[in-house]
């Protein structure tokens, strides 16, 4: 199974054989949503994420 | 395999009935008594209502009490070192879950709990309980001395960081948030209704003794010091953590998940709580009542050198009778988790 870094928390971030560019995955530790970028070999970009305000 | 047979001294507080709880469903254990002098005869269930059909036993007396393989004990702080030679008399193996045994230095144990510790030479054969830490010296041990609530969640918090010498070991700051049960079954003024509910009540701004164990357990190089401060809150059970560390070098996000993974990937109660998004970001105790787990979690601040580490546990259960089962596991050669995986509810 390929496997690319989670490029927030260095986690192993894997894909299995039907992924393709530009599908969205999650990292099983940290719960960042990664964009596949490429596959050969495999490299994964955090997914541009809503941000929560809880300051109010 | 034959059961291992298992008693309790001391049943009837909170930490006694969650013992009971877990051992009652222990694969390995048979339990054979639970002692507790003021309720001598009475069903376990009048103290512990959720045990109500799952058990016949009755409280018994200290007196009474035969030989077993494995003795639990859940007395007040003070009373065990007292007797503790009669009870190995009565048990090969025994777990304290008092603090008579944890403190390995005796001019520490009389600064923090006000008296000389009346057998020092039993200090020397309790090993301090926190399995992650200390998991070798129990599997050759007979004696666990069980980890104070608060002490064991900060210390499992930031083990890792002391031990790799990464910390500026003077400007540590703690600040727990505990459940009421930690202050035990005894009412008081202080626990009446009308005063507790609602209440936010730092009740230990200093001198908390769990300090000590603290200090003791991550000191390598050199002693350190803590602040350490305990917040009582309107819940029954849990402990979070807010550690305020200083580090004597930059560290980033992912020097912290390696730090965390090289310790604690393979831990079976170790979890790494820390997400983008979502509710449940960091550790939070609420998920984690009746379970064996700590969570940890952190936040690296960008403008120093900073981490703000979150622990999390049930202080009746990693903090104290599940950590004791765990160590009771360990000693026996059993495999670590066993009796111990209930992983919590949701929601709760």
């Amino acid at each position: 199974m390929k496997s690319a870094d989670c490029p927030v928390c260095d986690g192993l971030v894997e894909l299995d054989e039907k992924t393709v560019t530009g599908e969205l995955i999650e990292c099983r530790d940290y719960g960042t949503e990664l964009e596949v970028v490429e596959l050969d070999p495999p490299k994964v970009e955090e997914a541009p994420q809503e941000e929560e305000d809880w300051g109010q | 395999m034959e059961k291992i047979r298992a008693s309790i001294i001391g049943g009837s507080g909170y930490t006694g009935g969650e013992l009971i709880r877990l051992l009652l469903f222990h694969p390995n254990v048979e339990l054979c008594e639970i002692t507790s002098e003021s309720l001598v005869g009475k069903y376990i269930y009048k103290a512990h209502p959720n045990l109500r059909k799952s058990t016949n036993l009755k409280f018994s007396s200290l007196s009474e009490i035969e030989n077993c393989d494995v003795l639990f004990l859940c007395m007040p702080h003070g009373q065990s070192q007292k007797s503790i030679e009669t009870y190995k008399q009565k048990a090969g193996k025994i777990i304290d879950l008092a603090a008579d045994f944890r403190l390995k230095d005796l001019a520490e144990y009389e600064k923090w709990y006000g008296h000389s510790n009346s057998n020092p030479t039993a200090l020397s054969e309790f090993v301090y309980g926190i399995p992650e830490l200390h998991r070798d010296e129990m599997k050759s041990s007979d004696f666990v001395s069980s980890a104070g609530c608060n002490a064991t969640v900060s210390i499992l918090s930031m083990y890792p960081f002391y031990k790799e010498g990464l910390v500026d070991t003077e400007r540590t700051v703690i600040e727990v948030k505990v459940g009421t049960s930690e202050g035990g079954n005894k009412y008081s003024a202080s626990s009446h209704h009308p005063e507790r509910s609602g209440s936010l009540r730092s009740y230990m701004p200093l001198q908390h003794r769990h300090s000590a164990e603290i200090v003791q357990e991550l000191s390598f190089d050199e002693k350190i010091s803590v602040n350490f401060s305990a917040t009582s809150v309107d819940m029954v059970r849990g402990v979070l953590a807010t550690i305020h560390l200083f580090t004597n070098e930059k560290l980033n996000d992912k020097d912290v998940w390696k730090l965390y993974r090289k310790y604690y990937y393979d831990e079976p109660f170790i979890r790494i709580v820390k997400e983008r998004e979502g509710i449940y970001r960091y550790p939070e105790p609420k998920l984690l009542i009746g379970s064996n787990y700590c969570d940890v979690g952190f936040a690296v601040d960008d403008t120093s050198n900073r981490i703000v580490l979150i622990g999390a546990i049930d202080n009746l259960m990693k903090g104290a009778a599940g950590q004791a089962v765990q160590a009771f596991n360990i000693i026996n050669g059993l495999e670590e988790t066993t009796g111990l995986t209930f992983p919590g509810f949701h929601p709760i």
